[in-house]
Formats: C-alpha cells, sequence, structure tokens
C-alpha cells in the first residue's frame, strides 16, 4: 500500500465536483462546445467530455470518438487557465472628472474563486510562468495575484500526449507539478475481474487545503502495483512527445540567429494574425482602451489582450511602429518565449502544450523552426 | 494601479508643441522623481503617457515636473492641460540617470530637442552640487530655432562659468548666430578625459546612436555612456509587454541604459 496515494472511481469524480461546489468554488473545466474541448465552468463531472479525444496536426484540431470513457483523453485545446487568471478585458479603473480629490478606483478584489479541474503538467507551469511575470514583479497585479491565490488546483498527469505536444522537451510534464491541490492520473481498464474496462483515478495530494477536500470524496488507499503502473504510464508518455525541441541553449541560439534569414522566410508564412499569441497559455501581454461617457464626465480605463504581431504593437511618435516587418515581429515573438524571458524573468516562455501549432492558419510549427536554426547554427 | 489626481499649477509654453506643466498633488503625493525617472501621466478620459520628469530635483514641495511635446491625442490634451485641471499621475517608475553614482566625474550631457527635457534634471542637479562633479558639459541640438525648449535657462547656462554649453541648430537660419550642424560636432571637438568621463544621452535614437559612438571614439567606455530610450509603454510596470527591446523591459530596465547593453540592441533592425 502507498499510504499517501489513493484512488477513486468516476463516481467520486462526480462527488469531487460536488465537493468543490458546495466549497463555494466556481469549477471551470473542459467540456466539449463548437466542435472543441473548450473550458468553462462546469455544474458536473457529467459536463465532462468523456470518450472524446482530439486529433492535433500543424493548423489542424478535430475531435475524435474515443473507444473508452476518458474523461481527460485529450491534449490542450484552443484555451487556456490564463482566461480565467488574466481575464481577456477588464476594468483597470474608472473616475469623476469633478471627483478628483477622491481619486481613481479600481474595481474591488472580489474576484471569483475558482477550482480548475484537468490541468495537465504544461499548463500548471504556464500558471507559474504567469505568475512569475504578472505577480511577482516589482508591481505586482493584484487582480491575477487574487485570483491566483483563491483557485484550487486540480491537475491532471498526462498518460497520452498529442501530436504536437513538446513537454518533455520544456521540463514541464507529462507529470504535473508542483503547484497543484490534488493530481490526478486517469487510467483506462487497470482494473482486473469484474471493474475491467472502468475508469479510476490515482490521487496525490499536493496541499492540505488538497487532502481536506479529498477526505470528503470517497476513496481508498492505491496498492503499490496500481501506483507503480501509473507512474510507469505517465513516464512513457514523456517517450512518446509528438514534437521535441532542439537540445541546445535555445536563448543562446536566438541571440546567435538575430540576422537569419529564417526569419524573412517565416515571414513569408506567417499572417502576422496573432493566433499563436493568443492561445498561448503564457502570453500575457495587454492594451489599454480609454472610454468616456456622453456627458465626458465619467471615464474608465481598460485593459485587454493585445499581440506583438499587431503593427501598432510598438508605435512611438515620430518613427512609427519600431517591428514594422512581419519577419521581425515573429522574432520577437519566438525569441520572447524561447529567449528573453530568461533575460526578463528567469525562466522559459514555452510551456510545450504545442497549442501555437494546432492553431497557425498556416501550420508553423515553433519546434520545426527552432530545430531549423539550431541546424544551421 | 489606479493614478493619483494632480492638479495644474502653472503651465509654461517652451515652444510652438512644447509646454512645461507644475503639478501639484490634491492627494497624495508620490515620491519626488530622481532624474531620469518617469511617471504615467493620464488625461482625463482620454489616455495615459510616459513622461520623463523635467523637474528642479531640488524643489522638495511635492509638486512634479514634466515637460510635454504635443504629438498624439494623448500628449496633446496633456500639453494643452490649463492651470487648474486634473492630470492623473502613477510612478516614479524606470531607471535614473544615477547622478548621485558619478560624483568625482566629469560630465557629458548631450540633448537632441525634447530630449534636453529629461536631461534638465541632471543638469540642475549637478549645478546644485557643482563641486561633487569634475568639468561638466551641456551639448543640446534642435532641428529648428523654434523646436528649442528652456531657451531663458541655455541662455542663463551659457553665461555661467560652472557648466560647458553648446548649442546647435540643424539647418541654418536667419537670425542664428550660433553653431549650424549635428550635436556629433561640438562632441567632436571637446576636449574629455575619456577615463573620468561619463555621458548622458537623451533624443531621437539615430541620435543616440552617433553622439555614443562620437563620445566612444573619443575613449569614453561604453558603459560610462547612459541612454534614455523610448518605446511603446501602456503600463510603465513591467505588465503590459510593448517597451521590450531584446531583452530590456524598457520601462523596468530603462529608460536609462548604459550603452554597452542598449548599443548592440539598437544596433539590430527592428528588434
Amino acid at each position: 500500500m502507498s499510504p499517501d496515494v489513493t484512488l477513486f472511481d468516476a463516481a467520486a469524480l462526480h462527488r469531487l465536483v460536488e465537493v468543490l461546489i458546495e466549497r463555494g468554488y466556481r469549477v471551470v473545466g473542459p467540456t466539449l462546445r463548437d466542435n472543441a474541448i473548450v473550458l468553462d465552468e462546469i455544474e458536473s463531472a457529467a459536463d465532462l467530455p468523456r470518450g472524446w479525444g482530439v486529433d492535433v496536426a500543424p493548423g489542424h484540431y478535430r475531435l475524435r470518438r474515443r473507444d473508452d470513457d476518458a474523461a481527460f483523453g485529450h491534449s490542450s485545446g484552443p484555451q487556456s487557465w490564463k482566461q480565467f487568471l488574466h481575464p481577456p478585458r477588464r476594468r483597470l479603473w474608472s473616475g469623476n472628472r469633478d471627483g478628483a480629490p477622491e481619486g481613481f478606483e479600481v474595481p474591488d478584489g472580489d474576484v471569483p474563486r475558482y477550482a480548475f479541474l484537468g490541468v495537465r503538467g504544461c499548463d500548471l507551469a504556464a500558471i507559474a510562468t504567469l505568475d512569475r511575470v504578472l505577480g511577482r514583479g516589482q508591481f505586482p497585479d493584484d487582480s491575477f495575484v487574487r485570483r491566483h491565490r483563491r483557485a484550487f488546483v486540480v491537475a491532471v498527469n498526462c498518460t497520452e500526449p498529442g501530436g504536437l505536444c513538446f513537454c518533455a522537451s520544456m521540463g514541464t510534464g507529462p507529470e504535473a507539478g508542483p503547484g497543484y491541490d490534488l493530481a490526478l492520473t486517469e487510467r483506462v481498464g487497470a482494473l482486473q475481474g469484474p471493474e475491467d474496462g472502468a475508469v479510476t483515478y490515482l490521487v496525490d495530494v499536493g496541499t492540505p487545503e488538497g487532502a481536506d477536500v479529498l477526505a470528503a470524496v470517497p476513496h481508498r488507499p492505491a496498492r503499490d502495483a496500481e501506483v507503480g503502473s501509473a507512474r510507469a504510464e505517465v513516464e512513457a508518455a514523456s517517450r512518446r512527445m509528438g514534437r521535441r525541441m532542439p537540445d541546445t541553449d535555445l536563448r543562446e541560439l536566438l541571440i546567435r540567429s538575430r540576422e537569419s534569414p529564417q526569419w524573412e522566410e517565416v515571414a513569408g508564412r506567417c499572417l502576422t494574425c496573432g493566433n499563436c499569441t493568443m492561445v498561448c497559455p503564457t502570453c500575457y501581454c495587454t492594451g489599454t482602451e480609454d472610454v468616456s461617457d456622453l456627458t465626458g464626465q465619467h471615464a474608465e480605463r481598460w485593459q485587454h489582450w493585445t499581440s506583438c504581431y499587431e503593427f501598432d504593437f510598438t508605435y512611438v511618435h515620430g518613427g512609427g511602429s519600431v517591428r514594422q516587418s512581419g519577419a521581425s515581429r515573429y522574432r520577437h515573438w519566438l525569441t520572447h518565449k524561447l529567449g528573453t524571458w530568461h533575460d526578463q524573468f528567469d525562466m522559459s516562455g514555452c510551456v510545450g502544450c504545442g497549442r501555437c501549432i494546432a492553431w497557425c492558419p498556416t501550420g508553423i510549427d515553433i519546434t520545426e523552426e527552432m530545430n531549423k536554426m539550431a541546424g544551421s547554427d | 494601479m489606479a493614478p493619483v489626481p494632480y492638479r495644474v499649477r502653472s503651465r509654461i509654453v517652451e515652444s510652438h508643441d512644447s509646454a512645461t506643466l507644475c503639478l501639484e498633488p490634491l492627494g497624495e503625493t508620490l515620491r519626488t522623481p530622481q532624474p531620469g525617472e518617469f511617471m504615467m501621466l493620464y488625461a482625463f478620459g482620454v489616455g495615459e503617457a510616459a513622461i520623463s520628469t523635467s523637474g528642479d530635483p531640488t524643489v522638495t514641495d511635492g509638486s512634479i515636473t514634466h515637460t510635454i511635446r504635443s504629438v498624439g491625442a494623448v500628449s496633446r490634451a496633456l500639453h494643452d492641460a490649463q492651470p487648474g485641471s486634473l492630470v492623473g499621475v502613477r510612478g516614479p517608475f524606470g531607471t535614473h540617470w544615477g547622478l548621485d553614482d558619478v560624483a568625482g566625474r566629469d560630465l557629458v550631457m548631450v540633448a537632441g530637442g525634447v530630449g534636453l527635457c529629461p536631461l534638465r534634471p541632471a543638469v540642475l542637479g549637478a549645478l546644485a552640487q557643482r563641486a561633487r562633479y569634475g568639468n561638466v558639459t551641456l551639448v543640446a541640438g534642435v532641428r529648428a530655432r523654434s523646436d528649442f525648449v528652456f531657451a531663458a535657462e541655455l541662455e542663463k547656462w551659457g553665461a555661467d562659468a560652472q557648466i560647458e554649453l553648446h548649442v546647435t541648430v540643424d539647418a541654418p537660419v536667419q537670425g542664428w548666430h550660433g553653431e549650424v550642424g549635428l550635436v556629433t560636432e561640438p562632441l567632436r571637438r571637446l576636449a574629455l578625459r575619456p577615463e573620468r568621463t561619463t555621458a548622458f544621452l537623451c533624443g531621437p535614437e539615430p541620435m543616440l546612436r552617433f553622439a555614443a559612438e562620437a563620445l566612444i571614439a573619443k575613449g569614453v567606455a561604453a558603459r560610462d555612456v547612459r541612454v534614455s530610450l523610448e518605446r511603446n509603454m501602456q503600463c510603465g510596470i513591467g505588465w503590459c509587454g510593448h517597451c521590450q527591446l531584446g531583452p530590456l523591459l524598457v520601462c523596468r530596465d530603462g529608460p536609462v541604459v548604459s550603452y554597452d547593453i542598449a548599443g548592440p540592441l539598437l544596433r539590430v533592425k527592428e528588434l
């Protein structure tokens, strides 16, 4: 027996969602919508995309029926948890022209208390990355910090990487952690006898809060063999990644490649649409927008996601935008993600989820470009 | 993150497109910016812009001073703000010139156009503690004679033995009896003691590069040349990502950056 590791079944997963809702969490998990697996608030574990998987390739994402009842048997969808921790649009402050002495009002700190269900290793690392960027600088983003601090995280260890996954290259998966309250390893048909074919979940506890929630859900200690085979499946997944990054210092490689002709070549395929930045779980850039009412007496400042591919992202009066060519904008995005992020935040900005490859309309593959660059280095 | 309300105490027209605002707090008083640092100034309902302090650093009455050139919607609204009107302020942010770290050294300050505004506090700070520094030199250039800001002060400094002043105008014009040409011309003529010289540069990017190269050619170390960079800034506090220059977040690691770091980055086109 492994006393710290427990096991529960699909019915207990239902109970887990109920317990989280009872405790006041808004539970967010994968659901099926618009021919994709999207993250949304769920009311019960019945909302999970049980029996659905996905096929991904560069510029390609298709749902497919699985021949089992796995709820987490799919790789990353178009969204990530940044949607909830770093919302696409929010009000920064508001104020009145004649209310000046009271100053400008920041929306109060009453942010939702989320429970994230089904956070993969790559995405858990992405949450930590956002925390480093937005939560741990000299000026922490209070909205992010509150949302992050209040969130309950149920991670999922990956046993079945997708065709575009490269978390093993980036050191973020397939085993999730740290940073979870509970971590599940979903298994189908691991039990013998009459339960053969049933879905079970091996559960690791990461925090006292996690243990407290687990205590309210029916479970039993996992047998050593169950733990061993589950761990082996996760370990095996690390050798079945669909993609891999070159095994070299990517930051140094990108510094050396600043003037590489490859940027022009990619620019011939890149539409500068910004899809990669929208689906990236760590791209955090924002723009601002000022609005006022018809009287001009009340004004608000809003923040919204933006993309470094936008033409006016680097606009400065006089000279215009610093990065005008598509090549320079692609170079900036890739170099920031894999290179200068280290200079700015002592870590990589890429977690290896593969979303930017799947959702690029022309199928530009970040791993392929880096491997090419390493090859011609 | 929200701005603090300040009121325009006074407004001085500097040139055809620039004005200096002295702002006083209505409630909370922010820290007085050090020479080189910037504030995010908010024109009510229009937007925010990052503007370096142009104020005298020896003034400690809680007021802040910024010189604003009208070049876009936000800077126009700030430039036009009349005494008594409200301006929101956040800051101070960014790195400063480091005037205190260079005590005992010669100072060469090079300004292009309104680049003089962020340098004015450094000039005034050095003059206020004149004995702490060796030679103090200011080279100020403008495109056209009508572009000069702080004209009265420049005239005063020109007559002040405490500071060596070189003023240039890019294009010759009737009635201008001073030097004609780019700031690099007087720079090349300067008699420097390169090992003990620190330079502060602010102006358009090509000017920064040429002036820095001219100083380096005279033997000044790149790390002793500090430039004030300008990039698109929407937050000033490292959240928005717009101001990146390679590894630098200019709002956090700048605007004042030494040229051994900035030079190689500025040489890469569209970085």
